[in-house]
């Protein structure tokens, strides 16, 4: 891509908005905070960024107008944390709720025991990386910042995973679709270098 | 092992007007310079997160000013909370939308516990800090203490620590910083008998406070007391202990922790 891609950042209400926006700031990419459609259909890039529980993020996506319309989306699209485990095909967080379908799989909640405290919080490490131009430059063991209690198990979508009492997904894939477990917004290099691959090294 | 996840080392800046100091929290406070240079300088050298304290904003009653929390949000690209003057969804509200990753409630959440409640609610229990100041009393039993920023106002409550720390959970705390006031000032190590009696009450992350003098705390507060984090002020801010020193001495020691390179 010769220009700078321009970068749709979905606002579904969340808090993490503002350190996502400037994270791709510091990239240097042009970014829009939009729930516009035609704005969304029409960028390079879209990055769908939420925190927070499940069923409130669907409700306010939902509200917005948006469910549908991110399946319509073509263009690379990016789920970071909460916004990951929205575009699996359901969450069994707030009693069960169907999320957007656009990865295989259902997320679940991390089963607490001894020494593993609930939410998982701080740097845990990218393990089992599968090659994929998001993860270039990354090498396996390198840290990213996790703060979730429910998680995404491993599976055929799978880029790489972290453990914290089970080993779960920490990045994931499925066509044009990928996702962060972690806050790439927060992880210091290994997340600076993800957005950038997401930026530059993904291709529609 | 059950777990990869690194323990934290988190140094905490105090906040006034925009701009770092030191001092204590009232008198005597030293310009320490600008707040997004400080944080910066620390995210280099491989602090794991960054708590920011208000020490303006509560006294005073007035909410957080929320372009300093702006502006450090733009500049760094590690987590940070914000502690100190939050009381209400709105001001959390704020803070959280300025960029600041985590908001720390003590005093308030003392006077009003709903409030964790509805934090919990508004913002999930990741974003939810309870700092909770605890003082051994002449009984043997540790109990909270509120308005401790300012020791003239400084009151101490008839609730166990133990207890309050279970009741926060509750609630919706998904984390709990622990200030030993007891320790804290005296830089000689954090009180672990007090840290590992908590931990064994608290399933959400904990993190220990007050005390840290030498790299070898550290190492004794994550063995002993099996803590997620430790915070420290002094012993970063004077230079006497580099962060990137202390990963590596805790990293012989043992403790699982993110390397200092990896924040370059």
């Amino acid at each position: 891509m010769s220009t700078a891609p321009r970068v749709a950042l979905v606002d579904g209400g969340g808090t993490n908005i503002g350190s996502v926006s400037y994270a791709l700031e510091r990239l240097g990419a042009s970014t829009r905070l939009t729930d516009d459609p035609a704005e969304i259909l029409a960028a390079d890039r879209v990055v769908l960024p939420g925190v927070g529980a499940a069923g409130a993020g669907m409700a306010r996506l939902r509200a917005a107008g948006l469910e549908d319309l991110l399946r319509q989306v073509q263009a690379p699209l990016l789920g970071v944390c909460l916004g990951m485990q929205l575009l699996f095909d359901r969450s069994a967080e707030d009693g069960g709720t169907p999320t957007l379908g656009l990865v295989p799989g259902e997320v679940v909640p991390i089963p607490p025991a001894p020494g593993v405290r609930v939410p998982h919080m701080g740097w845990n490490r990218l393990d089992d990386l599968v090659e994929d131009p998001l993860l270039t430059g990354i090498t396996p063991g390198e840290r990213a910042y996790f703060v979730h209690s429910y998680a995404a198990p491993v599976g055929p979508a799978t880029l790489a995973s972290t453990t914290h009492g089970t080993t779960f997904s920490a990045v994931v894939r499925s066509g044009l679709r990928w996702g962060a477990q972690f806050h790439p917004e927060r992880s210091g290099r290994v997340g600076a270098l993800l957005l950038r691959n997401f930026l530059l090294e993904v291709d529609r | 092992m059950s777990t990869t996840l690194a323990r934290r080392v988190i140094p905490c800046l105090d906040v006034r007007d925009g701009r770092v100091v030191k001092g204590t929290r009232f008198r005597d406070h030293r310009d320490m310079g600008d707040i997004v240079q400080l944080a910066t300088r620390y995210a280099a050298e491989g602090a794991d997160e960054l708590v920011f304290y208000d020490i303006t904003a509560s006294p005073q009653g007035r909410p957080v000013d929320v372009e300093w929390v702006r502006r450090v949000a733009r500049a760094i690209d590690i987590p940070f909370c914000v502690a100190g003057g939050i009381s209400s969804v709105d001001t959390a509200r704020a803070v959280l939308h300025a960029g600041a990753d985590k908001i720390s409630v003590n005093t308030p959440a003392t006077q009003r516990p709903e409030l964790v409640s509805e934090l919990a609610a508004a913002f999930g229990v990741q974003c939810v800090v309870v700092g909770v100041d605890s003082l051994r009393d002449e009984d043997d039993t540790w109990r909270i203490r509120q308005f401790t920023g300012d020791p003239e106002a400084t009151r101490a409550l008839p609730v166990g620590t133990l207890d309050w720390v279970r009741r926060v959970q509750e609630l919706g705390a998904g984390e709990v910083v622990l200030n030993c006031m007891g320790s804290d000032g005296v830089r000689s190590g954090y009180d672990v008998e007090q840290l590992a009696a908590v931990r064994a009450v608290c399933d959400v992350p904990l993190v220990a406070s007050g005390g840290a003098g030498a790299a070898e705390h550290f190492v004794e507060v994550f063995r002993e007391a099996d803590v997620d984090g430790a915070l420290a002020a002094t012993v970063f801010h004077d230079g006497s202990l580099p962060i990137p020193q202390l990963k590596r001495t805790l990293a012989a020691a043992g403790v699982e922790v993110r390397p200092p390179e990896e924040a370059a």
